[in-house]
């Protein structure tokens, strides 16, 4: 009788369905998980140490490259913490505008959730679909920033300037590869601003959502793929630290944007998806529901961003520059750039801790200041490093298929949890 | 919301007499200091007590205080600064316990909130500091073989060592990093500017 024994296998780090670079040291019994250890930390580029180096604004293109699908939430959590330990108000324009784009954030970051997810578990049409309503989404970024994705646009005190009157469009030059028609007919709902873009976005994209749902939700594969796999009971999904749609997956009705309002999410309406089973399958619905309440605030936001115009960044030239007319004729203004671009903002001694609610969850920054013009500690809190630690427990006891299927239920992306 | 923590604070005061140290409300956020001997009993306490029913830890992370304002600091060198979250109250706190001594030490608390297991892991492998009780206690983030404790503030940014591949031996190899230091911007601590809000903590102590 030959002696059966558990064996160790070796995921990734260079695997497709790893999300990045993830090196998992599976014991298996069979084809059965016993422990998961996941080997994070080879995308750890100390972000929070680099922080310590620069001065305040130096740093917040860092945050786009921490959950680089999500590049605004990040980077509002940065700018709150600073105001928040500067005590100013950020004018009601700004507020609105860091809004809307947090929305379109939640929709690009689902979307590529919902492509890779499905993908992994082998529908390639999602991937597809989904990166069509990504390039939508990219183009406002663009618009705004010029950046598709490491937009750095948000400012300590509101953002960086207002929202642009023309969208770009398509060089209409046809080529080897596109002809003339063809691109009119990709700029034709992009003649106006780039709110009449996001509104003909916010038209189309619940549609898009049926689509999604026509292939997914009572699909037998998707179904079988997803449906009681990675069960979290709420009590285990607290314990573990679990927020966002981990969380409400489980059928705990917690969301920073209702519980804790920051800007103006107490001014608009939507409404909380919540999860029974606590299930991939859940989750997966509480993902795709949040897709249409986000769509819904950002039709709120351009309904408001068109009747009311006004500044978009506070008027104070100790934390935001003045504009560059300004500057050419008064010399308190030039030594103001100067000064803010040379020495940077100088955020007074203590503490904070601002949180808000990421796509994947609850992504907080922990501040200390000694009232020096560079952060004394910065700590990112990335939900994604508390869910990819739930893994083993989420994983023992299921297949070798359906830690793939976990993985991407969890939407782990390595920027923020390496940082 | 700094009435509603000014009053939590004076209930977590009487409640954990003696064992917790300052209490500070500042920026709508309650700070504890909590007694390295006494942290295991009040955590537990603050979890399970339904007044304040903290079920979840949302963050924890090291601190090392060596090179504050430029070495004003005389308190313990390290600390471990905890985030907790009610969802049933609804509200925050953040606790500090200092970790004394040559090897800093506190206790673990993954036998009260399980996310607690990699982030000590993250700050045993960032800060050095040594948790009491951990199950598991390894590097997290920090290669195979690492030496040091990187976010120590006596580290240096550009690191001690940096690898490349040697054709000869057909291997990557270590070797001791050959960039220089850069200091792009000058550190600059201010005391004239005008974001001294009335709760943050030098206007407290009449600075």
């Amino acid at each position: 009788m030959a002696e059966i024994r558990n064996f160790t296998m070796n995921f990734g780090p260079q695997h497709p369905a790893a999300h990045g670079v993830l090196r998992l040291v599976l014991e298996m019994d069979g084809e059965v998980i016993q422990r998961a250890d996941p080997h994070i930390g080879l995308l750890h580029r100390a972000t929070e140490k680099l922080a310590e180096q620069r001065h305040y604004v130096q740093s917040l293109p860092y945050m786009d490259r921490l959950d680089y699908v999500s590049m605004l939430s990040n980077e509002h959590a940065y700018c709150m913490a600073i105001e928040k330990m500067l005590g100013i108000e950020v004018p009601l324009r700004a507020q609105y505008i860091r809004v809307m784009f947090d929305e379109i954030t939640r929709i690009l970051n689902h979307l590529l959730w919902l492509g890779s997810h499905a993908l992994d578990v082998g529908a390639m049409t999602m991937f597809l679909y989904c990166f069509r309503e990504r390039e939508d989404l990219m183009d406002c970024y663009e618009a705004v920033s010029g950046a598709r994705l490491h937009a750095a646009y948000y400012r300590p005190g509101g953002v960086y300037r207002d929202l642009p009157e023309r969208m770009p469009q398509y060089d209409t030059k046809a080529s080897k590869w596109h002809s003339a028609e063809e691109l009119q007919q990709r700029n034709e709902n992009r003649q106006g601003s780039l709110l009449d873009f996001i509104e003909d976005f916010t038209r189309r994209f619940p549609g898009y959502v049926d689509e999604y749902e026509t292939l997914l939700t009572e699909n037998r594969i998707w179904k079988q793929r997803t449906v009681g796999i990675g069960v979290v009971s709420p009590e285990r999904a607290l314990q573990m630290g679990f927020t966002g749609p981990m969380l409400r997956g489980s059928g705990i009705a917690w969301d920073l944007r209702k519980k804790q309002p920051y800007e103006v999410y107490d001014r608009l309406d939507f409404d909380i998806p919540v999860g029974t089973n606590g299930d991939s399958y859940d989750r997966y619905l509480v993902r795709i529901e949040e897709f249409r309440q986000s769509n819904r605030i950002i039709e709120q936001c351009v309904e408001w961003l068109r009747k009311n115009p006004g500044q978009v960044i506070v008027d104070d030239h100790k934390v935001a520059p003045p504009p560059r007319v300004e500057m050419k004729g008064d010399m308190e203004a030039l030594i103001h750039h100067f000064k803010l671009f040379s020495e940077g903002i100088t955020v007074p001694e203590g503490e904070a801790y601002a949180a808000i609610e990421h796509p994947k969850g609850e992504f907080g920054i922990y501040l200390i200041s000694d009232g020096a013009n560079k952060p004394y500690r910065l700590k990112i809190r990335a939900p994604g490093f508390a869910h990819l630690a739930g893994l083993d427990e989420m994983v023992r006891g299921h297949m070798l298929a359906d830690v793939v299927a976990v993985i991407g239920t969890q939407d782990i992306v390595f920027g923020e949890i390496d940082r | 919301m700094s009435d509603y923590y000014q009053n939590l604070s004076t209930r977590i005061e009487q409640r954990f007499q003696g064992q917790v140290g300052r209490c500070t409300v500042a920026m709508g956020e309650l700070t504890v200091e909590v007694m390295r001997q006494h942290m295991l009993d009040v955590y537990r306490a603050l979890r399970d007590e339904p007044d304040f029913a903290f079920e979840q830890l949302i963050d924890l992370c090291g601190i090392d205080y060596s090179a504050y304002g430029d070495g004003v600091w005389n308190a313990p060198r390290f600390a471990v600064a905890y985030h907790l979250l009610s969802v049933r109250n609804n509200h925050r706190i953040r606790l500090k316990v200092f970790a004394r001594g040559d090897v800093p030490l506190v206790d673990s608390v993954v036998s009260i909130w399980s996310s607690a297991d990699w982030y000590e892991r993250e700050a045993f492998d960032l800060f050095g500091i040594v948790f009491e009780g951990h199950p598991d206690l390894r590097r997290i983030l920090t290669d195979y073989g690492f030496v040091g404790h990187p976010f120590r503030k006596d580290f240096p940014v550009i690191g001690n060592v940096e690898m490349r591949y040697d054709p000869d031996k057909g291997r990557v190899v270590y070797q001791p990093v050959t960039i220089e230091p850069r200091d792009l911007i000058s550190r600059v601590i201010r005391h004239d500017h005008r974001y001294v809000t009335p709760d943050s903590p030098s206007a407290q102590e009449g600075k």
